[in-house]
């Protein structure tokens, strides 16, 4: 420590500059780590902040876009329901569908057709829950877009028209596009293809894309065995997620780009200190003909690493805070997770010491005898 | 003069016995040391002189545990060095042996005063002394507060010596250390060392090219080829 803190303050621009670029590391995590959580949010925070545990999708549907591809029959839920470990198992209807607002904006939504007194039927934190066919609650996110209670929107092509009745407490997205929750009958309405006012066949009223599954005190079912019994392709929430258009690709994306910054600032800080130890390896062959154990010297060197990663980082992570605070609620999909963050920090500290570590480390080979002669 | 001789303390010494040290093997072979005898009792400077690559740095690697002899043994107060580990040999340099490099060679970031605070850290225990008495004595309080960068080579070599008898040493072992001063500076460090040594009882052995300042020591040995005689 004595050594560490005299060589931070003597040499303080060349690690100032070091600082500075760990801080900006830091930063970088920070928005990264916002915009990873921003995309979940915006991917799947409409089945995320559902009590759903676990999704029943219909027989042998490939993982992507599996939402709107999978059709399952009310025939397949009820022996769902049947199961032993199984609460609740209900029919849910996926779809994307172009839209229009009264005053004609054009909107995207997602349209969840569920039970209206079943378990995925959100609360509404403004205005009523849905009651009757025709009637939706929105995501609260909607209202950015310019809808407000009452608003009637009109489907594209099938004319089809929702009110307003309530908005949801949080932002309930799915693929980006924000949530409609709408009763099962008007979704299979949609999704049957019938223009506004029409029947469809009987049959459209047994079918939606995938059975929605809570298990007993909210433990995971026994998947293995309801698929047998219903001719399903189960899957828990979080593996469904990445059948959600785009989430896994995007999450993919960007792990990839936070490995790098992890390995760069790994890199980075154990160049830095391989060449600050080369610098000092006159005095270090000094304090090793002294008698300095190997000991010694190590651990003031990983110190002082310390010391300069914690200063920086702090101070990385509190401007990217509040550079992440200002692009919150801005249209980009950035959200401020603090597990997340803190895990970052805690892994560019701890590539950050091992990077030093590594570069310190050559201090034990550095012979004592060359204190003695000439300066070289 | 506040600081007092540890005449109490009976101490060896350094005596070299036959060390011969040789590098590299065959045709390449240089024999740096050739059965080399030495005796430094405490309180006795003495000098060495010699011709460049004559293997007087090499005695004072193997004098300080820095180097093993290829043969002989060197005993610093009662202690084989030959016997020792690596870890064991650091350990006792920490407290039995002091260093004054060419130039100094203090640390870059360290105050005149943290150099000497910096060996109560590394020997983990209080110099006898304290740093602020061993400056003094050195002529060195004023500048207590200046990094090597803001002393002149004089002043470096001094707060050198006081560093290096920090942990109060038996052995000092002093390599060329006038080698960057002018005349009137290399007899100031010479005398500083000379009175040092008796002062505190040590058994001091420089190195040096400068036969200007040999007055000042006890005895002066000639080393050529490896092969140390008096002068
Ligand atoms: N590590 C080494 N490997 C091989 N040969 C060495 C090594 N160190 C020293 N020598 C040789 O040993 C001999 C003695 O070297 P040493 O450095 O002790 O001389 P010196 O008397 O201190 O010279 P100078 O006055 O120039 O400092 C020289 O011939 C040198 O080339
Ligand atoms: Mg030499």
């Amino acid at each position: 420590m004595f050594l560490a803190l005299r060589e931070l303050a003597f040499a303080r621009t060349r690690f100032g500059l070091m600082a500075a670029v760990i801080a900006m590391i830091a930063v970088l995590m920070v928005l990264l780590s916002g915009l990873s959580s921003g995309l979940v949010v915006d991917g799947v925070s409409g089945l995320m902040r559902s009590p759903i545990g676990a999704v029943a999708f219909s027989e042998g549907t490939k993982t992507d876009s599996a939402f709107t591809r999978s059709e399952v029959t009310r025939a397949q839920s009820d022996t769902w329901a049947a199961q032993g470990d199984v609460a609740d198992a209900e029919l849910l209807g996926t779809s994307i569908v172009n839209a229009k607002n009264g005053d004609g904006s054009p909107l995207d939504l997602t349209l969840f057709g569920v039970e209206p007194d079943g378990f995925v039927t959100p609360a509404a934190a403004q205005g009523r829950e849905i009651a009757g066919p025709g009637e939706a609650v929105l995501s609260s996110s909607a209202r950015d877009e310019g809808v407000a209670l009452g608003d009637v929107i009109t489907l594209s092509r099938l004319g089809t028209t929702l009110t307003v009745v309530g908005f949801t407490a949080d932002q309930r997205t799915f693929g980006h596009v924000d949530v409609a929750f709408i009763p099962l009958t008007t979704w299979q309405e949609v999704h049957a293809g019938a223009m506004a006012g029409e029947q469809p066949s009987p049959e459209a009223y047994d079918v939606a894309s995938v059975v929605a599954l809570r298990g007993i005190d909210g433990r995971t079912p026994d998947l293995a065995a309801g698929d047998t019994a219903a001719h399903t392709s189960a899957r828990t929430i979080k593996a469904a997620f990445d059948s959600s258009p785009g989430y896994a690709a995007e999450l993919m994306t960007m792990q990839l780009i936070k490995a790098f910054l992890y390995a760069i600032s790994a890199l980075v800080v154990g160049a830095f200190f391989t060449l600050w130890t080369v610098q000092r390896t006159r005095e270090l062959a000094v304090m090793r003909a002294m008698g300095a154990s190997t000991r010694f010297l190590l651990t003031d060197g990983v110190l002082q690493a310390a010391i300069l990663l914690v200063g920086a980082l702090a101070v990385g992570m509190g401007v990217g805070l509040a550079f992440g605070g200002l692009l919150q609620g801005t249209g980009i999909p950035f959200a401020l997770a603090t597990g997340p963050i803190l895990a970052g920090g805690a892994l560019l500290l701890g590539l950050g010491l091992a990077g030093a570590a590594v570069a310190t480390a050559r201090i034990a080979s550095i012979d004592p005898v060359t204190a003695l002669g000439e300066n070289r | 003069m506040t600081t007092t001789a540890p005449s109490t303390r009976t101490r060896t010494g350094l005596k070299l016995t036959d060390v011969t040290l040789t590098f590299g093997d065959g045709d390449d072979q240089v024999t740096a040391l050739d059965h080399v005898d030495l005796t430094v009792v405490p309180g006795e400077l003495i000098a060495i002189v010699g011709p460049s690559g004559a293997g007087k740095s090499s005695l004072l690697a193997v004098a300080g545990g820095l180097a093993r002899p290829t043969s002989g043994s060197v005993v610093v107060v009662d202690t084989d060095l030959i016997g020792l580990s690596s870890r064991a040999l650091a350990a006792f340099r920490r407290d039995h042996l002091g260093f004054v490099f060419q130039s100094g060679n203090l640390v870059p970031a360290l105050t005149a005063l943290d150099q000497l605070r910096l060996v109560e850290k590394i020997t983990g225990r209080r110099a006898t002394t304290p740093p602020e008495e061993l400056l003094r004595a050195v002529g060195m309080d004023q500048h207590a507060g200046r990094r090597p960068g803001r002393l002149s080579g004089g002043e470096r070599q001094r707060v050198g010596i006081a560093r290096a008898l920090v942990a109060s040493p038996s052995v000092l072992l002093v390599d060329e250390p006038t080698a960057a001063l002018d005349r009137r500076r290399s007899h100031e460090i010479v005398e500083v060392l000379a009175f040092q040594t008796h002062e505190f009882s040590v058994a001091t052995v420089m190195v040096t090219h400068d036969h200007d300042v040999l007055e000042h020591c006890d005895r002066v040995l000639e080393m050529i080829d490896g092969r140390l005689r008096p002068l």
